[in-house]
């Protein structure tokens, strides 16, 4: 086995089907959709054609989505201009503790423009409680923001609960749907919500694509100022491929989630690795909640080594995954999501995090299983904090 | 990211483990902050006949780690404690920009290491609080890290701003 990725939270490859939607939009029919004659009338048409595809695919009506370059500007724009747009109605905004970091530094820069913001505690397994919610809203609340499911630790959160508080309180409701969109189904009329975030970028669509759904009656201050693409929400001349390449995607996904056709691989290839760990190696954590997760996440902190290492090790072995570790953080900083979830500082650093899909097959997790195992031990032989009676 | 020879060095680290009735341990660094070292010394006629470490942390804490035991294996105590965390980088043909303080950190357990030998073996007297000699290091950059007063995240020592929220650090 050369390679076995599993780190389709960070990056997939661009399928087949989608670079072939995307080609001819690069040359053969690359007139700016702002233009007024057919070459540009008839792209426009392709990016309509694309919003209607994205809104079908969620529950929403075409109006309703803005293509944005990432999952971060989505949830920028969500942050960012649900809170200027509102500030006469109010300055105070509530999200998660275990947000991603657009939305969390999104919170914090509004924090130094004179926005208050409430950092919701969640319990062990990473899930928001709405009672506290409940307790955290204020009437002048203008926003919240909890994450649909958290790539680092897989927990997906009661969105429905949570946008039942917040309707009941007229309060705005974003959901970052960037890590279950296209893995589970997701309807935004069933969740309630009011802006989600999507992005392309691990559904096999290229990077640098994102959308935001925002519900129609929502007002968006825009970040970005210019022509009056995305009706004036976004400037800037579309990305017309990779557009095309999100719709496409996503529409693949839609149909694989619809047949079932990975759902349950994927679930039991994840089982079969998470009950591979535990009886394998000692002294591990397995993060996030047991049932209530992503299908093809599993999520690991392993005592007294630390995550990067652990990462390199397996990457010479052709095993390739991810760590919420600081030391491979550029900013050399603990993750705040597993601090949130309770995990002490020097066990999170000893973390990985494996995220499958149906591209991966069930020898490949063995393969993990026969690779993971002795690159622990070796670094666990090189540790100073491993000591013998630590061995079971 | 690593060059070749980072990643030889963790690959195959030189001298792991430790050195029973060693003549000197030398420990920095703690899990809780990402990295933590130690460093056994074995001293024949002033000169470190023999090294030991054990390293928690990154690549580069590990590579740091196998590359200062290789430069100080046979030398004086004075050349071992002259080693510059510059040199141990350079002899690692360089690390990123965030991981430099790693480098740091193995001379400074090499020297706490021939410190503790020279207090506990050969009697020196224990000098004041003062930590071990670190080329170019003043003591007010003994601290790892800085905290951001603003969103409370750990920044480089040197870092201006705040690398998770842009908040200034210092003028």
């Amino acid at each position: 086995m050369n390679r076995v990725y599993m780190d389709h939270a960070a990056a997939t490859p661009v399928r087949r089907r989608v670079l072939d939607a995307m080609l001819p939009y690069f040359d053969r029919e690359f007139g700016n959709p702002s233009t007024v004659y057919d070459m540009g009338s008839k792209v426009k048409q392709v990016v309509e054609g694309q919003r209607e595809k994205v809104a079908e695919l969620i529950g929403a009506k075409p109006g309703e989505i803005i293509f944005t370059s990432s999952g971060a500007e989505a949830n920028n724009l969500a942050i960012k201009g649900v809170a200027f747009a509102r500030q006469k109605k109010g300055d105070h905004l509530v999200i998660s503790s275990i947000e991603h970091h657009s939305v969390l530094n999104s919170a914090r820069f509004l924090e130094r423009m004179g926005f208050e913001v409430a950092f919701l505690a969640v319990d062990k397994y990473g899930l928001v409680e709405p009672e506290r919610l409940m307790e955290a809203i204020r009437p002048e609340t203008i926003l919240v923001s909890i994450m649909h499911a958290n790539n680092e630790i897989g927990t997906i959160e009661p969105i429905s609960e949570i946008s039942s508080v917040c309707r009941e309180n007229g309060v705005v409701f974003h959901t970052d749907g960037v890590a279950t969109v296209g893995n589970i189904p997701v309807k935004v009329d069933k969740l309630g919500v009011d802006l989600l975030s999507l992005s392309g970028v691990s559904l096999g669509a290229p990077k640098g694509i994102g959308a935001l759904y925002f519900r129609d009656r929502i007002r968006l201050m825009p970040l970005i100022h210019g022509g009056i693409q995305e009706r004036g929400r976004r400037a800037g001349t579309e990305n017309v491929p990779a557009i095309v390449g999100l719709g496409k995607a996503l529409e693949l996904a839609a149909e694989e989630l619809a047949n079932g056709v990975n759902g349950s691989r994927v679930r039991e290839m994840r089982n079969t690795l998470v009950s591979g760990v535990q009886e394998r190696i000692e002294h591990s954590k397995h993060t996030g909640h047991p049932e209530k997760r992503l299908p093809g996440h599993a999520s690991f902190c392993f005592e007294a080594i630390e995550g990067e290492a652990l990462l390199f090790m397996l990457s010479q072995g052709g095993v390739y995954a991810n760590t919420g570790s600081a030391c491979a953080s550029k900013a050399l900083k603990t993750s705040p999501v597993l601090a949130a979830i309770g995990i002490p500082p020097e066990v999170a650093q000893g973390s990985i995090v494996f995220t499958m899909n149906g591209s991966n097959r069930i020898e490949e997790v063995e393969y993990v299983l026969e690779k993971l195992p002795p690159a622990v031990e070796r670094l666990r032989s090189f540790s100073p904090v491993w000591k013998k009676s630590m061995a079971a | 990211m690593y060059s070749e020879k980072v990643m030889d060095h963790f690959s195959n680290p030189r001298n792991v483990g430790t050195i029973e009735n060693a003549d000197g341990i030398g420990e920095v660094g703690n899990p809780t902050c990402g990295d933590m070292m130690t460093f056994n010394i074995r001293v024949e006629d002033n000169k470190l006949t023999d090294i030991k470490f054990k390293t928690f942390g990154c690549v580069a804490a590990i590579a740091v780690s196998s590359m200062v035991s290789d430069m100080a294996k046979g030398k004086t105590l004075d050349e071992a404690r002259a080693i510059t965390k510059k040199a141990v980088a350079d002899s690692l043909d360089g690390l990123p920009k965030e991981k430099m303080h790693c480098s740091n950190l193995g001379a400074q357990a090499l020297a706490k290491a021939i410190k503790d030998y020279e207090e506990n073996k050969l009697g020196k007297p224990k000098a004041s609080e003062e930590e071990p000699h670190e080329p170019g290091v003043t003591a007010q950059e003994k601290e790892q890290d800085i905290r951001c007063t603003e969103c409370k995240a750990l920044n480089p020592i040197n870092a201006k701003f705040c690398m998770s929220c842009g908040k200034k650090l210092r003028d």
